[in-house]
């Protein structure tokens, strides 16, 4: 049995076949009582226990689950990672994540699969390539890699385009953050898992929070389930199901659930290997190791819990993907399937202590989730631990919009339906 | 999914506008309280179940309307009046 994985291991498993590999987390029946108990075992959730223990020494630590490890929106996004962001509250939080994403196979011991392929957003007029050399600028003046491609460097890089002249969105130049690229999904949730059950916190599938126990304002368990569990401070991750969850705890948040669809095309040979993002409408593209085309776009655009897109997403998506790449017109789409995430009104996500005390949040991450996971766990796991929100964090609090601290890096204003 | 127009009959959810939760209550001109207008803009029931809210038939005869359906599994409720 080798608990750590490596060349030397799986040498030794390949000549014995006799000899078990480890299940990769434990499954203990729950204690009645935690130090801090984390509702929610999605990426996020698992990459807060991980770092409480690892950064943070607190070890004796739940993550409660009403499914299965990967159930939720961790196995559901488009797998993105990248660090392009402008505003103050962004910057530097977004790259802190884009430096744990490039040792995080290491950390873990486990092969998230990093690719850093890079990420290149097509400008389709001047004028977006005056915002994107801002951008640029901003990103660089923060430490953060950019480049400004005209059209003819993108021409060599992304020779399949559709660069005739009569393209009726045609390309005028990119901006390029070589180090963003993607990750493959479900390893980041099994190996903060692993990581996290290694280090003694308890992960606890299918077992769903029913309630807090909340005495003078302070809560101090939750009731699951499985019965009640005890806990010293309480810490929410369960992006998509935010409100329904923060309500049980007598929270009202600015926050709306709205679905967002992926797509995926039949395989094809390796063709598009970075990612791609236009400038015409939210559309953007990589290819899976499969050879699969993944494909991005908005929200369907109303509040919905369910999992289930409507065809005109479908539609709007296929469009811009034909006209991005008119080769790929005959190709069949294999999969499309939905994830429901927390909208907020400025697009940005929550990170932060709320009105009852020793209860925290972590939500409300739009777009933004799946490439926040482990800065996202590295700063929760502070804000609880020292029940102060970590630096890089500070402007993701609850409370910024009665304070007139919105941050939105796009300007939408408070529709949660069209950031 | 297919809304009922009131003016148009059942169309499909493409040709229509979003306008948000439409149970939330304006609060009275004039109101100087900050906290009552932070709520009001800013904070959402969101509730996973039955939900009231607006929609325009943009692409059609431009009517707006008050529609109650199931967040939860999308079934419409009907014109709300």
């Amino acid at each position: 049995m080798s608990k750590h994985y490596s060349a030397l291991a799986l040498a030794r498993h390949a000549l014995d076949p006799d000899m078990p590999w480890p299940k990769a987390w434990e499954s203990p029946e729950p204690k009645s009582s935690y130090d801090v108990v984390i509702v929610g075992g999605g990426g996020h959730g698992l990459a807060t226990a991980y770092y409480l223990a690892k950064n943070h020494g607190i070890t004796n630590v739940a993550v409660i689950e009403k499914s299965y490890i990967g159930s939720g929106n961790v196995g559901r996004n488009t797998t993105l990672i990248r660090s392009n962001y402008m505003i103050g509250g962004n910057t530097a939080f977004f790259e802190h994540s884009l430096k744990l994403w490039e040792g995080l196979s290491h950390e873990l011991n486990f092969n998230c699969m990093v690719s850093q392929r890079g990420q290149i957003v097509l400008a389709v007029n001047p004028v977006q390539m005056d915002v994107f050399a801002r951008r640029g600028n901003t990103m660089r003046l923060n430490g953060i890699d950019a480049e400004l491609l005209d059209a003819g460097e993108v021409r060599k890089l992304l020779p399949y385009l559709d660069w005739s002249r009569d393209a009726r969105w045609p390309i005028h130049g990119a901006i390029m953050q070589p180090r963003a690229g993607t990750v493959r999904h479900d390893a980041v949730a099994w190996g903060y898992a692993r990581a996290a059950s290694a280090l003694g916190v308890h992960i606890i599938e299918n077992c769903e929070v029913t309630g807090f126990v909340i005495n003078d304002g302070k809560v101090s368990g939750v009731d699951t389930s499985r019965g009640r569990i005890n806990a010293g401070k309480v810490g929410i991750a369960v992006a998509g199901h935010t409100s329904h969850v923060a309500k049980m705890a007598g929270l009202k948040l600015p926050v709306e659930s709205h679905i967002l669809q992926a797509f995926v095309t039949e395989p094809i040979k390796p063709i598009v290997d970075n990612v791609i993002s236009w400038g015409a409408e939210l559309f953007y593209l990589s290819q899976s190791d499969k050879g699969g085309l993944v494909f991005g776009g908005h929200i369907d655009g109303f509040n919905t819990y369910t999992q289930r897109g409507q065809f005109n997403r479908i539609q709007t998506v296929a469009e811009c993907a034909v006209s991005l790449m008119p080769f790929i017109s005959r190709l069949r789409m294999l999969r499309h399937w939905g994830g429901i995430q927390d909208m907020t009104p400025d697009g940005s996500p929550f990170i932060s202590r709320t009105p009852v005390k020793n209860l925290y949040l972590n939500g409300g991450w739009c777009y933004q989730g799946f490439k926040a996971t482990p800065a996202s766990g590295w700063t929760y796991s502070h804000t609880i631990a020292h029940d102060q929100e970590h630096e890089l964090v500070r402007d993701f609090a609850l409370d910024r919009f009665e304070k007139g601290k919105e941050l939105d890096e796009f300007g939408l204003g408070n529709w949660t339906y069209k950031q | 999914m297919m809304l009922p127009c009131p003016h148009c009959g059942d169309r499909d959810v493409s040709e229509f506008r979003y306008g948000g939760d439409a149970s939330k209550e304006r609060p009275a001109h004039g109101t100087g309280d900050l906290q009552t207008w932070n709520d009001y803009v800013f904070l959402f029931e969101n509730p996973k179940g039955p939900h009231t809210e607006y929609w325009q038939h943009v692409l059609g005869c431009r009517r707006w309307f008050k529609l109650a359906r199931n967040t939860a599994t999308n079934e419409i409720g009907g014109v709300v009046s």
